[in-house]
């Protein structure tokens, strides 16, 4: 399948010397959602800005739904919606003029029937008049992604869509990705959230000081890099790991004893018939997987 | 050119300066009557005719022109300024515009608010003292021209302007004291002969001073020169506002 956005060798370096961006290589494939995670400066925002035309590339190309940002930067654009992270908005317009501007702005003609049902959709129609100014910050964010799907973008791109926003509105929100995505709209998505990549992208990028270290689909980084710990809770404590256990990475704290997992060396049921054999008696038995958020963690400690 | 694109920035500039109504339009209307009374009236009536026509007839043009440029400038400047003040410029800068049909919406609007001015004030004149327009064909040029002309410059300040400070200085410290010394209240003929060499730099004087000729078949410089000094002033802007979408100067970074 041809991907929607194909960037390749994409670096960026700004006018004081700072290289944002480290040869960036980079497909997403149209109608999933693509999470970008990674630290804070580690330049997942100036990668969204290279590829909406906000920032100039020092070099490589990108390509949207096949059209080079830069020759054919006019049918690239059409295809992109953007709901930037900081809350930017026309202070004194009413929501309905701004929603208007955004769809006039990207050349397409007056409907206001498509804007209803943006606004009903994102619960914004009875703010309609409101003044932008008037409004709350989750509020505000509603109007950005409508703002943003108001010329019917093919990809849009989330960078930080829930900073700030209520539990609420965020689970709102994370309906309203999983119905675009239905619509088959391409969403990236930037969050600090990891549990909301977890819970809703189909794959994901990690992206760390201005390199793309991994992409995989979400459910292989979980399966590989994902650790489960067995965590057993002793009748009595114990002052050494039994000789039978010593290969394994099991450790000793007070009356627990934690065994992180490899299949390989020894499974479940032959870990539980070494305590039985050793007449160790145990109270409870847990085990814990890692999250994502555990995956990224460890990926930016590397 | 993407015209629905053009005709929404500038539809959305014309709304901001119908929401500051008073602002963009009344105040300067107020002043130029303030000038109409205290120039034309008292102090006026007290000085001779100007090259054959009353004092107070004599300053329409170049309180007209006073008026378009200086609010030609500061509309543009500020719609740029603006927007890129609060982040919403973004959207702009990622739509599918060229660089011509960015200029032209937010250009246009800040012209249009001008000439609509400069008409006003015309109009206002009225009231005051005599006014006859002997080319009206070539008033309206003249008028939509340095409309144009003084918009591009405004739009390219806005650019470069990063406070509300910088927004204002060039405009305050060197388009007004020019607009004042380019002959609005006098014919560059009444200064001493080295004053009217040293005028003849100004580039100021020859806007008004094709302006008037519009309006009385008065001029200080040649008509033709006025023309060929606002399309330089035009083109230059021109040229600039293209290098500021090439190279993305505090645009793009």
């Amino acid at each position: 399948m041809e991907s929607i956005i194909s960037i390749s060798k994409l670096n960026k370096t700004f006018k004081g010397g700072f290289q944002a961006l480290k040869n960036i290589n980079l497909e997403v494939k149209p109608g999933e959602i693509f999470a970008l995670l990674g630290p804070n400066g580690a330049g997942k925002t100036t990668l969204i800005k290279s590829i909406c035309g906000l920032t100039m590339p020092t070099e490589g190309k990108i390509l949207v739904g096949g059209y080079d940002i830069v020759e054919d930067y006019k049918k690239a654009r059409r295809l992109v919606g953007l709901v930037p992270q900081e809350l930017t908005t026309d202070a004194f317009e009413t929501v309905w003029n701004t929603v208007c501007f955004s769809r006039g702005v990207f050349g397409k003609k007056k409907d206001s029937q498509f804007i209803e049902k943006i606004l009903k959709d994102l619960s914004l129609w009875d703010k309609k008049s409101n003044i932008l100014r008037t409004l709350s910050g989750g509020m505000k964010r509603r109007v950005m992604i409508a703002k943003a799907l108001s010329h019917e973008p093919k990809v849009l791109f989330l960078d930080e869509p829930t900073a700030g926003v209520d539990v609420e509105l965020r689970k709102g929100m994370w309906d309203l990705v999983s119905e675009l995505k239905a619509l088959g709209v391409t969403i990236i998505l930037t969050t600090h959230y990891i549990e909301e990549a977890e819970l809703m992208a189909d794959r994901i990028g990690f992206i760390k000081n201005g390199e793309i270290i991994m992409v995989e689909d979400k459910d292989k980084i979980m399966k590989k890099m994902s650790q489960k710990t067995i965590e057993v809770t002793l009748s009595d404590k114990l002052d050494n790991v039994p000789t039978e256990l010593k290969h394994l990475d099991v450790r000793l704290f007070g009356d627990k004893m934690n065994y992180l997992y490899d299949e390989s060396k020894m499974n479940m049921q032959s870990f539980l018939n070494v305590l039985v054999q050793k007449n160790i008696n145990v109270q409870d038995i847990q085990t814990k997987e890692s999250s994502l958020e555990d995956i990224f963690v460890q990926l930016v400690k590397k | 050119m993407n015209m629905t694109a053009i005709g929404a920035i500038y539809k959305f500039e014309m709304a901001r300066a119908w929401r500051t109504l008073a602002q963009t339009i009344a105040a300067p209307v107020i002043s130029t009557c303030l000038y109409f009374v205290v120039f034309g009236s008292a102090i006026g009536s007290r000085i001779d005719e100007v090259d054959g026509i009353s004092y107070g007839s004599f300053i329409v043009p170049g309180l007209i022109m006073l008026s378009v440029l200086t609010q030609s400038i500061s509309n543009s400047a500020f719609g740029i300024y603006f927007p890129k003040f609060t982040g919403t410029i973004y959207e702009v800068l990622s739509a599918p515009l060229s660089f011509l049909e960015i200029v032209v919406g937010y250009v246009c609007a800040a012209a249009s608010k001008s000439i609509i001015l400069g008409l006003l004030i015309l109009g206002t004149a009225h009231f005051f003292v005599d006014v006859t327009i002997s080319h009206p064909f070539w008033m309206l040029f003249f008028l939509v021209l340095t409309a144009l002309t003084f918009s591009l410059f405004g739009f390219l300040i806005g650019i470069w302007a990063e406070s509300f400070e910088e927004l204002q200085r060039i405009p305050l410290l060197i388009v007004t004291p020019l607009a004042f010394l380019g002959g609005s209240f006098y014919s560059i003929s009444m200064l001493p002969p080295i004053w009217q060499k040293i005028s003849m730099l100004n580039p100021v004087v020859y806007l008004i001073s094709g302006f008037r000729w519009s309006f009385y078949n008065q001029a200080d410089v040649k008509v033709s020169t006025s023309l060929i000094i606002i399309g330089c002033i035009l083109a230059i802007c021109i040229y600039l506002t293209y290098l500021v979408f090439k190279t993305g100067y505090k645009l793009k970074p």
